[in-house]
């Protein structure tokens, strides 16, 4: 697997990619986003996530197999988190406990 | 054309002296630190053949104490602590490992034409993680044992004086065995097949155990992490689903059948894959539809993933996940369908020479199915709503998982017996034991569903009278699976030196672990064997020159 | 991990070198699946208890450090710059560099730790424990009490892996020094590496869920 398209400026632009993402993160926290908030900090931090994945762990470099896995386990993450949460988000009110919620 | 007919002649009975992974070093030292997959198999085979000794033996006791409808020699918590730990080591110590660890370790390389797995150190490793989680799981069994039902729901499990904690912790020890594993034959799969085996020239039994190693992977890390949370519960107080501290025992369900279900199939996979290669053989026919199969296979591991939450609709979930759940968990009956059909469609018009691994096809088929369709029944929430939690359950899941994985264990230890030790077992014993084993299944496990159906409770060691004949005749098919099973092991142990010797392909099979002599040499194949067929090519198709096309 | 060795050590059941190689890198990244999902499980239930606690749960995160939980995550993200630097100097037969930047991560971690230590005590003072431990008079409530017992746990198993890192990044170093780590061999300090960069990425993760979503 030869590695020479990914040079030590692409680990240098990447550093810098995330640094900048972080510090937009930072200060969009300080805005009132309201419903966009989870998204927009997750949405960030999952490009934060790819970059790192493509160029510091070499996954644009890698054939078939590999990318399939990571699109693979990424699929499953969002069914566990969306049918576990559905399952709370559609409860009746009267099953959660007291002294909950907003 | 390369037909089974042209294959190269099989070497006569084992020559004396002739050098197999068996005899190249005999010292316990060789055993102990090998790196060849062959002799992990055998280690493993010991390891869960004990287990299903053991976890067996808890049966039995649990059915003798339910002869009578009053309390007979055991107290509830006995009897509780009893299918706590009969469920354990039989989902982690039996079933889970099983046919992937003895039967994929050994074949999986021959089959593909490689000298060894990818990671044969860590393949040594995984045996020793294994016998490490069995040993805590132990421990924990013999300091008070756990008395939660194998399945740990907290609160229960998170305030429980019993010894559930080193329980716990065993089974997360034994995930990473399974996680090893699966890591190991992911990657075998992917990077060390032969030249000419194309993905669609693999064997079944290869797709299947590589799908069960993809779901392995997938699920457990989900389950150790929940079995940590649970012990941090009980030891440290955590409380993570501890409703007094904000948390929701539902959770922990979710979580927990996240992985477990994925887990029967983890179970099934491997055995449907030995039906595979025993049906294909055993009718010297080319398979119904080899792309329908690995269609389903995988299928099966994906929609798997899906239905978690139809071991929960009474628990307390919202409607909508209770009705999502119901909807997705009909589809992979599908897929199962499509195996069965298969299976059927491959034997019909078939050559079939009846034999003992054929005899344990034909029990699966007819228990698979039955436990499958009672699976479809329940998945019906307006049905499970009086089902679950009753004998109905426990019926459906022993059909699948005795009817159907440990027929296919069976199956395979008789399939693969020669090849694994050049040797034949004798055939009327095991036709005898092979009668006792299914017929002792029905009668056992038939009685349940009409148990279930008419009200008696799961994990309940005392019932009103009228239950009474039901579990009697319950109990009496128990003995008869264990007296077959002890048969087997007992002529099986005996054949290993006393057995008439076996050719290389002593079944006339054309899957590719036969070219090979019967035992393997250590190396498995001097030179890569060049593959040019596919694995069940008996007929050449018509109007096919090559032997490269498949049914 | 392949042990460390010539740098065209093939084993005997690999046809050749770049199979094995591939295998090695294939085998890693199931490897970190399975390690993402452990968190993961985590993860979903955040996402349960942030839907049955919205309130609650921005509320606390407005009791965490941010300062801190900043600087860890600059610190980090630098950290996994140095080790695919270390990386590159290997191809360029920079042997010392690659040390150098090897033993900076390493550093740069056990500084994450150093500051999630202190990040800890500050939670102790104000009575922040986890689980059936909490006694947080500014923050009562289940919501505030599982929004914490979710933060130890994800940080910590995550502090965890940081630990395991840092001894492997110091081992991948002392590897480079000794010459067992080589322009033509370097399929450990690949892997390591990968692995730190999967903590890393944890880490991006957790940082907005439970410093930034107030």
């Amino acid at each position: 697997m030869d590695a020479s398209r990914i040079t030590e400026r692409t680990y240098w632009r990447t550093w810098i990619a995330l640094m900048a993402l972080a510090a937009a993160t930072f200060g969009l926290s300080f805005l009132d986003l309201g419903m966009l908030h989870v998204p927009v900090a997750l949405l960030i931090a999952g490009a934060k996530a790819t970059l790192i994945a493509l160029f510091f762990m070499h996954l644009v470099q890698e054939r078939g197999s590999i990318p399939i896995a990571v699109g693979i386990w990424f699929l499953l993450l969002a069914i566990l988190i969306a049918l576990t949460a559905a399952d709370v988000l559609t409860r009746d009110v009267m099953l959660r406990p007291p002294a909950s919620g907003p | 054309m390369a037909t089974i007919a042209t294959a190269p002649r099989p070497p006569g009975p084992l020559a004396a002296g002739r050098a197999n992974y068996l005899n190249v070093e005999t010292t316990v030292r060789s055993w102990l630190g090998t790196t060849d997959h062959k002799r992990i198999s055998i280690l493993f085979l010991l390891g869960t053949t004990a287990s299903l000794a053991i976890g067996g033996s808890f049966a039995l006791a649990m059915r003798l104490e339910l002869l009578t409808p009053e309390p007979l020699f055991m107290d509830s918590l006995t009897y509780n602590r009893l299918f706590t730990l009969h469920g354990v080591v039989m989902v982690w110590l039996f079933m889970i490992p099983a046919i992937p660890t003895v039967f994929g370790n050994f074949l999986l390389p021959l089959m593909i034409g490689a000298r060894d797995v990818a990671f044969p150190r860590l393949n040594l490793a995984s045996f020793y993680v294994y016998l490490a989680g069995a040993a805590v799981v132990f421990g924990g069994m013999l300091a008070s044992g756990a008395d939660t039902g194998w399945t740990f729901y907290p609160p229960y499990s998170t305030t429980t004086p019993t010894a559930v904690v080193p329980v716990l912790l065993g089974v997360f020890i034994l995930g990473i065995s399974s996680t090893m594993t699966g890591i190991n034959f992911i990657v075998t799969t992917h990077t060390m097949r032969t030249v000419g085996m194309h993905w669609s020239r693999l064997p079944l039994f290869v797709w299947t155990v590589y799908a069960t190693s993809i779901i392995i992977v997938l699920a457990t890390p989900v389950l150790g992490i929940t079995v940590l949370l649970v012990a941090a519960d009980h030891a440290l107080g955590l409380g993570m689903f501890d409703p007094a501290h904000g948390g929701d025992p539902i959770l922990f369900q979710h979580l927990f059948w996240f992985y477990s279900h994925p887990a029967v199939y983890i179970m099934i996979l491997p055995a449907m894959g030995v039906i595979t290669e025993s049906v294909a053989t055993f009718a010297r026919k080319n398979l119904f539809s080899y792309g329908a199969m690995v269609v389903a296979t995988l299928g099966i591991a994906f929609i798997g993933f899906l239905t978690w939450g139809h071991h929960m609709f009474t628990a307390g979930m919202s409607t909508f996940d209770v009705a999502a759940f119901g909807a997705l968990s009909m589809f992979v009956a599908i897929f199962s369908a499509i195996k069965v059909f298969n299976w059927v469609a491959t034997l019909y018009g078939g050559a079939i020479a009846v034999s003992v691994p054929l005899l344990y096809v034909f029990g699966f088929l007819f228990l698979f199915s039955v436990g499958g369709m009672t699976g479809v029944a329940q998945a019906s929430t307006s049905l499970d709503v009086h089902w679950h939690d009753t004998y109905f359950v426990v019926a459906h899941f022993h059909f699948i998982m005795v009817g159907g994985t440990m027929m296919a264990f069976l199956a395979a230890l008789h399939y693969w017996f020669p090849k694994m030790f050049g040797r034949r077992y004798p055939e009327r014993w095991a036709v005898a034991a092979t009668m006792l084993v299914i017929g002792g299944f029905i009668l056992t496990f038939s009685p349940q569903f009409w148990l279930g159906n008419a009200g008696m409770p799961r994990r309940y060691h005392t019932y009103p009278a009228e239950y009474q004949a039901l579990h009697v005749i319950s109990t009496a098919g128990s003995w008869a699976i264990a007296g077959g099973l002890v048969m087997t092991l007992v002529y099986l142990v005996v054949s290993l030196w006393r057995g008439r010797p076996a050719g290389a392909n002593p079944w006339g099979s054309a899957s590719f672990e036969w070219l090979t002599p019967s035992p393997p040499p250590r190396e498995n194949y001097a030179t890569p064997p060049r593959i040019d067929r596919g694995p069940y090519d008996y007929m050449p198709p018509p109007g096919a020159e090559d032997g490269a096309g498949h049914g | 991990m392949a042990s460390a060795g010539q740098a065209t050590r093939l084993e005997p059941h690999f046809q050749d070198l770049a199979k094995q190689t591939h295998a090695a890198r294939l085998g890693m990244w199931v490897f970190i699946g399975s390690e993402a999902l452990l968190f993961s499980a985590l993860f979903a239930l955040y996402a349960a208890y942030r839907v049955a606690y919205p309130g609650a749960f921005e509320d606390a995160a407005g009791h965490t450090n941010l300062a801190l939980g900043t600087i860890m995550t600059a610190v980090l993200l630098t950290s996994s710059f140095l080790v695919a630097m270390s990386l590159g100097r290997i191809r360029r037969r920079l042997a010392r560099d690659a040390v150098l930047f090897l033993a900076g991560a390493a550093v740069l971690g056990a500084t994450f730790l150093v500051l999630k230590g202190m990040e800890y005590a500050e939670h102790f003072r104000d009575g922040i424990y986890p689980g059936v431990w909490y006694r947080a008079s500014a923050l009562p409530g289940q919501g505030a009490n599982i929004f914490f017992t979710l933060y130890y746990a994800m940080t910590g198993l995550h502090a965890l892996h940081v630990l395991g890192g840092v001894l492997l990044l110091a081992w991948l170093a002392w590897l480079v020094r000794r010459g067992r780590i080589d322009d033509a061999y370097h399929t450990p300090l690949e892997l390591g590496g990968m692995y730190w960069h999967f903590v890393d990425v944890v880490w991006v993760f957790l940082w907005p869920l439970f410093y930034l979503l107030r």
